[in-house]
């Protein structure tokens, strides 16, 4: 299978990213490559012009800021796994990093690149909503910052307007966190993802494969906070929820793979 | 087209290619370094394994021009000048982890990286680095004690 074709643009900086981005209305980004290629070359997407912006090294970066952990949208997946720093105070993103794909696909994909494709499957997804992790986006127009449960818009689209890029996604520091998927085979997307962890204090619920974008489990959350069990709150892990049906699983499958993977996460927790 | 310049198994290249073309096809096809697979041609079955700086990738999934400025290593790579196999090459071999043979280059790329990463892998931590490379023989057994070998080698 082979791409239709396109022009290349090489990105120098990420205002060359932005410049590049605002030249042409079917220009794409290409990071890591991991997800676009694939549907390149299924003709998916035929964008008229892709800017790599894989070569910006000063967006791989992870750095602790107070509370808060700084990641450089271009962080390779491999390097997030590696990363001490990130094991120590989100373990959460280390251990999810690690379900991602296969070694292959997480020595080239990135973590911002991951989370700009918005999988409704993604594991990462999942992670961000429950971490409440803050995307930082630069476009002509200057800098923003979307909060994760606000970012993903729809299956394959985000929040990001047109001529802009994300930059850093930040996530809180936390002590508790599980990620827990269930897949048909090795290197299968999520059947149905779980991420559990406690943020502040609170316990947040992000569930991958469960909708047409990542989904906090609001009411498996408020169950919690008023006391449920682990067991009790997360029989509501489907409320609110329009799991999908497909070749993996029905909806009603979703539904209880949910209920099981909540529990287990947060008897894990 | 767009120019690249990168490094394949220690020799430098300057080539003018089409935008999508994929790494695999420069390999094989301007190259003549038909070793590197191409099998499901969708991400999933890791044939076509080689190492870009160092590290697996699957070249069906990665353009040629992202490739720029690379140090590209295939299976015909890994052998030293006067022919003597590498002792992941040799550890497939004594240990018959191949059947026909088709996947086993992006097995052993796989199986370098890995041990770079992890000198010496448990066999349930093979198995999983293993994910991303499909072998339809149901050669698997055979591969894990390969890979066991070459970490015992040194590899």
């Amino acid at each position: 299978m082979i791409p239709a074709a396109f022009s290349y643009e090489r990105a120098g900086s990420v205002e060359e990213a932005i410049e590049l981005l605002s030249r042409d209305e079917d220009a794409k980004l290409l990071a890591g490559g991991q997800s676009l290629i694939p549907t390149l070359k299924l003709r998916i997407a035929r964008p008229g012009v892709l800017v790599d912006i894989g070569g910006l090294d000063d967006l791989r970066y992870v750095r602790e800021d107070g509370d808060w952990i700084a990641i450089g949208a271009l962080t390779r997946h491999a390097a997030i796994v590696r990363d001490a720093v990130l094991e120590r105070r989100c373990a959460l993103l280390t251990h999810a990093t690690e379900l991602v794909g296969d070694p292959q696909i997480r020595h080239r994909g990135t973590f911002g690149g991951s989370l700009a494709h918005a999988d409704p499957a993604s594991d990462l997804g999942a992670v961000a909503v429950a971490l409440d992790a803050q995307l930082v986006a630069r476009g002509p127009n200057g800098e923003r910052t979307i909060p994760a449960t606000e970012f993903f818009t729809g299956p394959f689209t985000n929040a990001l307007a047109a001529h802009e890029l994300l930059t850093e996604i930040r996530v809180p520091a936390v002590e508790r966190g599980v990620y827990l998927k269930y897949q048909r085979s090795a290197r299968d997307w999520a059947t149905v993802g779980v991420a559990v962890a406690d943020v502040g204090g609170r316990v947040h619920v992000g569930l991958a494969s469960m909708g047409g974008t990542p989904l906090r489990a609001a009411a498996v959350e408020e169950a919690l906070a008023g006391g449920a069990s682990a067991a009790d709150a997360a029989e509501r892990a489907a409320e609110g929820t329009e799991p999908p049906a497909d070749i993996s699983a029905s909806s009603d499958y979703r539904a209880h793979l949910a209920r099981v993977l909540v529990r287990r996460a947060l008897e894990q927790l | 087209m767009t120019s690249v310049a990168l490094t394949v198994n220690g020799t430098p290249h300057e080539v003018d290619v089409e935008p999508r073309q994929l790494l695999v096809y420069l390999l094989r096809e301007t190259l003549g370094l038909k070793g590197t697979n191409v099998g499901c041609d969708t991400s999933s079955c890791g044939a076509c394994t080689v190492l870009v700086d160092g590290e697996s990738v699957k070249s069906c999934t990665l353009l040629t021009a992202q490739a720029d400025g690379s140090e590209v290593t295939t299976i015909e790579g890994l052998a030293s000048a006067d022919d003597e196999l590498h002792p992941v090459q040799q550890a497939f071999h004594e240990q018959h982890a191949l059947q026909c043979g088709y996947c086993t280059p992006g097995f052993v790329m796989a199986t370098v990286s890995l041990l770079q990463e992890n000198p010496n892998p448990s066999e349930r931590e093979i198995r999983q680095a293993l994910e991303g490379n499909l072998c339809r023989c149901t050669g698997y057994h055979n591969i894990v004690r390969a890979v066991e070998a070459a970490a015992r080698a040194g590899a």
